[in-house]
């Protein structure tokens, strides 16, 4: 896509996300593909543009989901205050995990990440805060500085929006930076950018940090627009979901997660009343014909097949 | 009564027991997942849904056809093998040249289907499997009863793991398996079909994991989801253990078990996060794993 064509497209949906509310699709539907989106972003971070595989990502989605929802309902922290040490619970926690993935790559980094977020899991399950099975219920979405009041369904989903469009921007902004150059460069040839002089692990730590913290604020603002908390968030087929998003759409291209999210957020929510247990077999089969069949996402066959036919012309 | 730590002593064997009836589980599963992944450079995610399946398919063999638990030894690992023939030959078969990652995605894929397959034919509650005639009730063995069940378990299970470290390390058959894992070119080269071996070790490590599946069924709810908490904690005892070391996988698969057993005395809390823990720790220390080369 050239410049003026990509300014077309962010134009046409920026125009459709603020006006969808009115032509008769709830914002809470909105809301809730706008922060699995910011999710699969942060997550796009890491596999798409670094090639590490998180199998573990549901845990910063969860843990900030809880601190939030804990924080506003028993301490009656203001809305800002709660989402913003929420994310940074979320640092904190892929500081920790990210120091003892980052030690091996490749299989065994998916399947330590996997290993740490069950156990992330089973904490969330007993720790005294969480209410265990049940979770944490009502929480309120209190306002913004005293100024805006985000009772309002529509209110809170312009702030999504916002807050959608803000980190959209910034990961677009992070990869094009001469640090998101490194991380490529790692991901096609580690060996070859350490030999140039560049600490590997400390620019993949970097991402992982940087990934786990927008997705504990997706998983924040989530909590917030739905008003709970609960195991879900944290367990582990929530990190298989935001795998799937991403790799639907299109991992390592910036819209692509946004599309994955949008359709299978859809899709649970148009068969998971009709079919039941269906919805995990038909998740299942699309993870199996992404693997098989298109590799490189929806977006990202769009962008081959366009660069095909401009070459062929 | 004897106490260590106000712990009746009974308390602390019963827990030991079930620890190694876990370690033997935990055992012939990441053997599996040793080999398939040694030769096919895939970490089977489905590994937990076939260990399901395997016992689903007991339960049936009983329930539908009639057959005991002795066929069902026989019968279950012998159709889930099949089964794994079938899927290696029309998907992993094609994933091999590229980024493994693809590999365990698409093994995720397919357990996600045999869950939900199942879920929504069986229901989600857990079905129960009567224990063998052959093997009901406990023998008393002075200081406390041991159920004769758990003990064929850790006995048939060791049985059988070192059966599999006997036939890949001292056998032709072995070796030919290790040298086509370390060079497939080569040992085509000598005229053995590659890809036949490939497509066979894959159903035998999945046939590994129907038969922890067959094993557990008189022991343990037979449901569609009691695979996939356990192929995590397996994931757990691969990197704890290093997948390069058939011996290694068997020995920490067992120590982890009866490590979990202890916790569960000590510590209650932490027996279901004990043995992540401990893979954190040995990962600071070693990152290579216990028993694993760099």
């Amino acid at each position: 896509m050239n410049m003026t064509r990509n300014t077309t497209f962010y134009t046409v949906l920026l125009l459709l996300a603020l006006l969808a509310p009115w032509i008769g699709l709830y914002p809470i539907f909105l809301m809730t593909i706008l922060c699995y989106a910011i999710f699969a972003c942060a997550f796009n971070l890491m596999l798409g543009y670094s090639g590490m595989l998180s199998f573990g990502h549901s845990a910063y989605f969860g843990v900030s989901s809880y601190v939030t929802a804990w924080l506003m309902t028993a301490n009656a922290w203001s809305t800002p205050a709660a989402l913003l040490v929420g994310a940074l619970s979320s640092t904190v926690l892929g500081l920790v995990i990210g120091l003892i993935a980052i030690r091996r790559s490749g299989i065994y980094f998916a399947m330590i990440t996997l290993a740490l977020s069950q156990l992330v899991y089973f904490v969330c399950l007993q720790a005294p805060f969480t209410g265990g099975e049940n979770g944490i219920q009502g929480v309120p979405r209190g306002d913004l500085f005293g100024l805006l009041s985000l009772a309002d369904d529509l209110s809170m989903y312009y702030f999504v929006l916002f807050v959608f469009v803000m980190v959209y921007l910034f990961i677009q902004r992070v990869v094009h930076s001469p640090f998101g150059q490194v991380l490529k460069a790692i991901r096609e040839n580690e060996p070859r950018a350490s030999s140039l002089g560049y600490f590997a692990d400390h620019q993949k730590m970097l991402v992982f940090i940087l990934s786990s913290t927008l997705a504990g604020l997706a998983g924040s603002l989530k909590t917030v627009a739905l008003g709970f908390a609960t195991l879900s968030d944290v367990i582990q087929s929530t990190s298989g979901e935001v795998i799937l998003m991403t790799m639907l759409g299109g991992a390592g291209t910036f819209f692509g997660p946004v599309l994955g999210s949008a359709i299978v957020v859809a899709l649970q929510n148009l068969l998971s009343d009709r079919v039941g247990s269906w919805v995990t077999v038909i998740i299942g089969a699309i993870f199996v014909i992404c693997v098989m069949a298109f590799r490189r996402g929806i977006v990202g066959e769009w962008l081959a097949f366009q660069s095909r036919r401009k070459s062929n012309t | 009564m004897t106490d260590i730590f106000g712990i009746p002593i009974q308390v602390i064997l019963g827990q030991l027991l079930l620890g190694l009836v876990n370690g033997s589980f935990y055992a012939m599963l990441s053997l599996g997942l040793a080999v398939i992944f040694g030769l096919l450079g895939v970490v089977n995610f489905a590994h937990g849904a076939f260990y399901m399946l395997g016992a689903y398919a007991t339960w049936v063999l009983l329930d539908v056809f009639g057959f005991g638990y002795w066929w069902a030894l026989l019968l279950s690992p012998l159709a889930v093998g099949v089964l794994g023939l079938v899927l290696e030959r029309l998907f992993l078969r094609h994933l091999y040249k590229i980024d493994p990652l693809y590999g365990l995605l698409l093994t995720f894929g397919l357990s996600l289907i045999a869950e939900g397959v199942l879920r929504e034919v069986f229901g989600a509650s857990g079905q129960t499997y009567p224990v063998p005639e052959l093997l009901q009730g406990a023998i008393d063995v002075g200081f406390m009863n041991l159920p004769i069940y758990r003990v064929w378990v850790i006995l048939a299970s060791l049985a059988i793991c070192f059966l599999t470290w006997y036939l890949i390390e001292r056998t032709r058959l072995g070796s030919t398996l290790r040298a086509a894992t370390e060079n497939p070119r080569l040992v085509q080269a000598f005229g053995i079909n590659v890809p036949l071996i490939v497509m066979f070790t894959y159903a035998a490590g999945v046939a590994l994991a129907a038969l922890a599946g067959v094993l557990s069924a008189p022991i343990i709810q037979v449901s569609p989801l009691m695979g996939s908490s356990l192929v995590i904690v397996v994931f757990a005892v691969v990197v704890i253990g290093g997948m390069g070391s058939i011996m290694g996988s068997i020995l920490s698969g067992v120590g982890l078990g009866v490590i979990e057993g202890f916790t569960k005395v000590l510590y209650p809390e932490a027996s279901n996060i004990v043995v992540f823990l401990i893979m954190a720790i040995v990962l600071c220390w070693r990152p290579a794993g216990l028993f694993g080369k760099e």
